[in-house]
């Protein structure tokens, strides 16, 4: 296995964990209020509707030339994963609220059973969206980090399984934990995914923009060296001016 | 139409975000960075350099406010 194809497979599944961890929170905490079965199904359909988007979307941007497809890649890669480091470094120097899984369990499950009842094809329909939802919109940014990884550097399988290892490995602890899962370094898993992000983002676009790295793909771990040393000094200029902030669900 | 503008507004906030300056910085990075490389510059240190920068000036302008 190359650098980058185990790079590739590395930031699939932190950035699925992230996410999937997120979900996991929404279907738990709307199932232990209202019942399993309703939000088991809209999670499950939620899933199914987004491994159909991999499959169909996947071998269809392979037919786009390679410099076109690694320049447009890149550069949404560069803006998506600019925004995660930008607020993972915010989060380390204190400067924005940690996401606490705690917190957004107890709010889900609040909000769960606030909600009226209304039952639709044999399902309670407010479990129901809330967990279809919550799967589709927090499983739509692992299907763009899946498939562009996979169409930039012609990885869609290894890049997809380790999206979907990770998948079962947070759904499977979800399962036993039947809670938050707040025991996963969720902030930490964050800041790397944004580093991942970022550093392939930058990767892909100059290359699409005609770039020769030196090196070529052993200038990657570099490029993920030199970012993480640049946030990491913004962290400490950031921690010396700390602004106390209380821990909440932020996104 | 409230469907076509709640999928733009998707796809604002999944690229953009809360920070447009960011999106545009990068524009324009890699439009320069493109532009050195065809007059025979090959700056792979653009890019890097560039998201250094973005970073910290994203970073600062929430400090400041």
């Amino acid at each position: 296995m190359s650098t980058s194809t185990a790079l590739i497979v590395a930031g699939a599944f932190l950035a699925s964990a992230v996410e999937m961890v997120e979900a996991v929170t929404i279907v738990i905490g709307v199932g232990v209020v209202r019942g399993w079965r309703s939000p088991l199904i809209g999670a499950g359909a939620a899933t199914l509707a987004l491994a159909v988007l991999v499959a169909a979307l996947g071998p269809a941007l392979t037919v786009i030339p390679i410099h076109v497809l690694r320049l447009v890649v890149g550069a949404l890669l560069l803006a998506f994963g600019l925004q995660w480091l930008r607020k993972a470094v915010l989060r380390a120097g204190g400067w924005m609220a940690q996401r606490d899984e705690g917190v957004a369990f107890l709010r889900e499950q609040e909000q769960a059973a606030a909600a009226g009842t209304e039952e639709r094809a044999g399902l309670d329909w407010y479990a129901f969206t809330v967990a279809f939802k919550g799967v589709l919109l927090e499983g739509l940014e692992v299907v763009f980090i899946v498939i562009s990884f996979g169409s930039a550097q012609g990885e869609l399988g290894p890049a997809a399984a380790g999206a979907a290892v990770a998948v079962v490995l947070v759904g499977l602890a979800g399962v036993l934990v039947r809670g938050p899962l707040e025991r996963v370094p969720e902030n930490t898993l964050k800041y790397a995914v944004g580093l991942l992000l970022t550093s392939f983002g930058c990767f892909w676009a100059a290359e699409g923009a005609g770039v020769d790295w030196p090196g070529d793909e052993l200038s990657l771990p570099v490029l993920i060296a030199f970012l993480a040393l640049v946030s990491f000094l913004i962290v400490q200029a950031l921690r010396r001016r700390p602004v106390p902030l209380p821990s909440g669900a932020g996104a | 139409m409230r469907y076509v503008r709640a999928f733009g507004r998707f796809w604002w906030d999944f690229v953009v975000g809360d920070d447009w300056r960011v999106a545009v910085g990068i524009a324009l990075a890699i439009g320069l960075t493109s532009l050195l490389t065809h007059k025979g510059v090959n700056a792979w240190w653009m890019l890097p350099v560039a998201v250094a920068l973005l970073l910290a000036g994203a970073v600062w302008r929430p400090r400041k406010a």
